[in-house]
C-alpha cells in the first residue's frame, strides 16, 4: 500500500453556471508531502480543494485518495481525511473542550483525545472559554485541533492563515511543522501568501484560472523561470515606460502597482555593473534600487503579469 | 449512539446559554395568557371613552347625567353596570365636531354623544360590538336615571371552559410548538449551512440521521416543558384545568412537534441565507397565525376561506386541543387529527431530507 500516492487528481474539471472553476487539472501527491496549492482569488483552489474533500462531485475526471473514490469508500475516506475549511464559524455557544467533544464522537473516539488536541494546537488554557470569545488566531487553532482530532493521514487546509496578524500566522505555521517532523502526515494547503508555501511545504502548484501553472519545489520553479535573482529598481520619469535592454533575452518585467522594474537574472553579482553602466548611458536616473533572491510571487508575476494577492 | 447524545447535548447547551430564548420560549407565553387573559376576564378595569359633542349650551341631560355642575370643558366620569355584568368606567371627554370624528379614526373611541336640548343622539357603527354594548349601556342607565340596575335579568357567562382564558391558552400552545420548531429548528439549521458548519460537520463521519434527530428529541423535549411552563400558570392564576385526556394531550403535542419539525426540515433544505430564513418563516407562520385562531376565532372569515383554515397544521393543532381542555375530549375524539398531522410531518420531513443541501 505504501507505493500509493495519499491523492490523485485525474484531469478534474467543474463549472459553475458560466463559471469555468476548474478546467481539466491532474497532479499527484505523495505520502509525507507537504503541497501548497498557491493562486489568486478565483484561481479555483477552493473548489479543488472542496472536490478533494468529498464535498464537491467533480463534473468530469477522478479523484482517488488513498486508492479509494469517494462514491465507493466515503465513510474510510472520511475516517483518514482531516479537514480545515476556508471560515468555518463553530458553534459561538460551546465550549472549546465541548466544540472538540462534540467532534472527536463523530469518530468514535475516546475523550482523552480532546485533551491531547488542546495540547497540539495550544489551547488548553482556552478549554472553558466559549468560542464566540476565541480570537481569530485562538479560532483557527481550534480549526485545526478539530482538523487533527481523528488523527489524519492526510490534511487538507484551505487558507488556515488568512486574516491572521504575523504572530498568529507563525503559531499556525509552528504547529504544522512539528506534525510533519513527528509524523508521516500528507497535507495540502492552499494559501495566497508565498512564504507560507514556502515556509512549509516542499512542492508547490501554482493554479490561475482554473489551470495549473506550474508545479515543482521552489529551486525547480524558479530554474524554470531563467534565474534566481531579481535586481528591481524604479526610474525617474515614468513616461519612459518603453525602454528596453540592450540584451533582449533579459527578462524585465513592471510591477504597476508598485511602480517598479524587475530584472531577472542568474547572478546579480556579474550582471549588476553592466546593468548600471547601460542605464547610465541610456541615462536613465534610478531612484531605488533592490537586489534579492527570487520569490514565489516573483514567478507569478512572471508568469501571470498579477500579483498573487491581487 | 455516541454522536447522538452528543448532539442532543449541544442543542440544549446552545439553547439554555442563550437567554433570550429562555424569555421568548417560557415566560413570553405566559405574559400573554396573563395580559390577554386580563383584558378578557373581570379582574381588569373596563374603560371606556366617550366623545360628547355639546351642540346647544342648555342641554341639561347630559349634564345631570353626568353631574356636570360646572358647566365647563373638562372630561366627566361615570361608573356604569352592576355586580353581574361588569362595571365600566366612562370617560365622557367634551369635544367639538371634529375632534370627535378625528377621535375615532384614531381609535380613541367608538361612539360619539351629541346633546341637543333635552336628547341625545349616538353616533357609531352597528357593526362594532363595543360601540353596540356601550350604546346599550348609557342609552339604559339615561332612562333609568341612575347608573345602577341590579335587578336585571342579565346572566355573566363566566363558567370555567366558557371565558376567554379558556379559548386562548390551547392556541398559545399550538402556536408556541409551531414557532418552536420553526425558529429553533428551521432557523438554527439555515443558519449552520449559512455559517458552513453544516458542510463541516458532514466532513466527518457523522450520521446526518442522528443529527436531525437530535434537533427533534431536544424540540418535543422543550416543548413539553414549555406546556408543563404555561399550564402550571394557567391553572394557578386562572383556575384553568384539563377537562378531557392527559394522554391525549400528550399525543397531540407530540404529534404537533412531529408536524412542524417536518415542515422545519423542508423549508431549511435550500437556503443558505438568513434573511431569506427570517422571510420563509415569517411567510408560513404569520398567516397561520391571523387565520388558525389562535387569538380570535376563525368563524368571521368567509366560509370558502375556513374550509382551507381548518385543514392548516395550527388550526387542526388549536382546534383539537381546545377540545381535550373545554370539551373533555379524549383519544376517541382526536385519533383522526393525530394520525393526520404526524402523517402530515412524515411526509414533510421525507421530502426535505430528500431534497437537503448539506453544502
Amino acid at each position: 500500500m505504501s507505493g500509493i500516492p495519499a491523492i490523485s487528481v485525474n484531469n478534474v474539471i467543474k463549472s459553475f453556471k458560466d463559471v469555468k472553476a476548474v478546467k481539466g487539472v491532474s497532479f499527484t501527491i505523495k505520502k509525507g508531502e507537504y503541497c501548497a496549492l498557491l493562486g489568486p482569488n478565483g484561481a479555483g483552489k477552493t473548489t479543488l480543494m472542496e472536490m478533494i474533500e468529498g464535498i464537491q462531485n467533480p463534473d468530469q475526471g477522478e479523484i482517488i485518495i488513498n486508492g479509494q473514490t469517494w462514491k465507493k469508500n466515503e465513510l474510510e475516506i472520511h475516517k483518514i481525511l482531516g479537514i480545515s475549511l476556508q471560515e468555518t464559524n463553530f458553534f459561538d455557544k460551546l465550549k472549546v473542550g465541548e466544540t472538540l467533544e462534540l467532534f472527536s464522537s463523530f469518530y468514535d473516539l475516546e475523550s482523552e483525545r480532546s485533551n491531547e488536541i488542546l495540547d497540539l494546537v495550544n489551547l488548553q488554557e482556552k478549554k472553558n472559554a466559549l468560542v464566540k470569545n476565541l480570537s481569530g488566531g485562538q479560532r483557527q487553532r481550534l480549526s485545526l485541533g478539530i482538523a487533527l482530532i481523528n488523527r489524519p493521514e492526510i490534511l487538507l487546509l484551505d487558507e488556515p492563515t488568512t486574516g491572521l496578524d504575523p504572530t498568529a500566522r507563525r503559531e499556525v505555521w509552528e504547529i504544522l511543522f512539528r506534525l510533519k517532523k513527528e509524523h508521516n502526515i500528507t497535507m495540502i494547503l492552499t494559501t495566497h501568501y508565498m512564504e507560507e508555501a514556502d515556509y512549509l511545504c516542499e512542492r508547490i502548484i501554482i493554479m490561475d484560472k482554473g489551470t495549473v501553472l506550474a508545479d515543482g519545489t521552489l529551486d525547480q520553479l524558479v530554474a524554470k523561470n531563467n534565474g534566481a535573482e531579481i535586481i528591481e529598481f524604479s526610474i525617474e520619469g515614468e513616461a519612459s515606460n518603453g525602454f528596453k535592454l540592450n540584451d533582449e533575452k533579459i527578462k524585465m518585467v513592471r510591477d504597476d502597482k508598485n511602480e517598479k522594474w524587475k530584472i531577472t537574472v542568474d547572478d546579480i553579482a556579474s550582471t549588476l555593473p553592466s546593468f548600471l553602466e547601460e542605464m547610465k548611458q541610456k541615462g536613465i536616473k534610478i531612484k531605488s534600487l533592490e537586489c534579492r533572491k527570487m520569490t514565489l510571487d516573483d514567478i507569478f508575476i512572471s508568469m501571470t503579469g498579477r500579483r498573487l494577492d491581487e | 449512539m455516541k454522536q447522538f447524545l452528543q448532539l442532543t447535548k449541544i442543542q440544549y447547551l446552545e439553547f439554555f446559554r442563550e437567554p433570550g430564548v429562555i424569555f421568548w420560549a417560557l415566560l413570553f407565553p405566559i405574559v400573554m395568557a396573563w395580559g390577554l387573559g386580563l383584558a378578557f376576564s373581570g379582574k381588569a378595569k373596563q374603560e371606556r371613552t366617550v366623545a360628547w359633542v355639546k351642540t346647544s349650551a342648555d342641554g341639561q341631560l347630559m349634564k345631570n347625567f353626568v353631574h356636570d355642575t360646572a358647566g365647563n370643558n373638562k372630561e366627566s366620569v361615570k361608573i356604569l353596570g352592576n355586580k353581574k355584568t361588569g362595571f365600566v368606567t366612562y370617560h365622557f371627554v367634551p369635544s367639538t365636531w371634529e375632534d370627535a370624528t378625528l377621535m375615532v379614526k384614531r381609535g380613541r373611541t367608538t361612539l360619539i354623544l351629541e346633546d341637543i336640548h333635552d336628547s341625545i343622539k349616538y353616533f357609531f357603527d352597528p357593526k362594532n360590538p363595543e360601540a353596540q354594548l356601550a350604546y346599550f349601556q348609557i342609552s339604559t342607565a339615561l332612562k333609568n336615571g341612575s347608573g345602577s340596575d341590579d335587578q336585571g335579568q342579565i346572566q355573566p357567562l363566566d363558567q370555567k371552559g366558557l371565558r376567554y382564558i379558556d379559548f386562548l391558552v390551547p392556541g398559545l400552545l399550538a402556536m408556541n410548538i409551531m414557532f418552536g420548531s420553526l425558529w429553533g429548528v428551521s432557523y438554527s439549521l439555515i443558519e449552520k449551512r449559512s455559517k458552513k458548519l453544516l458542510r463541516r460537520m458532514i466532513a466527518t463521519p457523522m450520521s446526518k440521521t442522528a443529527f436531525l434527530f437530535s434537533y427533534f428529541v431536544t424540540r418535543i423535549s422543550l416543548s413539553f416543558v414549555e406546556v408543563i411552563f404555561l399550564l402550571f400558570f394557567s391553572w394557578l392564576y386562572f383556575d384553568m384545568t384539563v377537562q378531557g385526556s392527559i394522554p391525549a394531550l400528550i399525543a397531540m403535542v407530540l404529534a404537533g412537534n412531529i408536524v412542524f419539525f417536518g415542515l422545519a426540515v423542508l423549508l431549511s433544505s435550500r437556503t443558505a441565507n438568513t434573511q431569506i430564513a427570517n422571510g420563509i418563516i415569517n411567510a408560513v407562520s404569520m398567516p397561520m397565525m391571523i387565520c388558525s385562531g389562535i387569538f380570535f376565532s376563525y368563524h368571521n372569515f368567509p366560509d370558502w376561506l375556513t374550509i382551507i383554515i381548518r385543514q392548516l397544521p395550527l388550526t387542526i393543532i388549536a382546534d383539537t386541543m381546545r377540545s381535550i381542555f373545554t370539551e373533555g375530549a379524549g383519544f376517541a375524539e382526536t385519533k383522526m387529527a393525530i394520525l393526520q398531522l404526524t402523517a402530515t410531518g412524515l411526509l414533510f420531513f421525507v421530502i426535505g431530507k430528500r431534497i437537503y443541501k448539506w453544502y
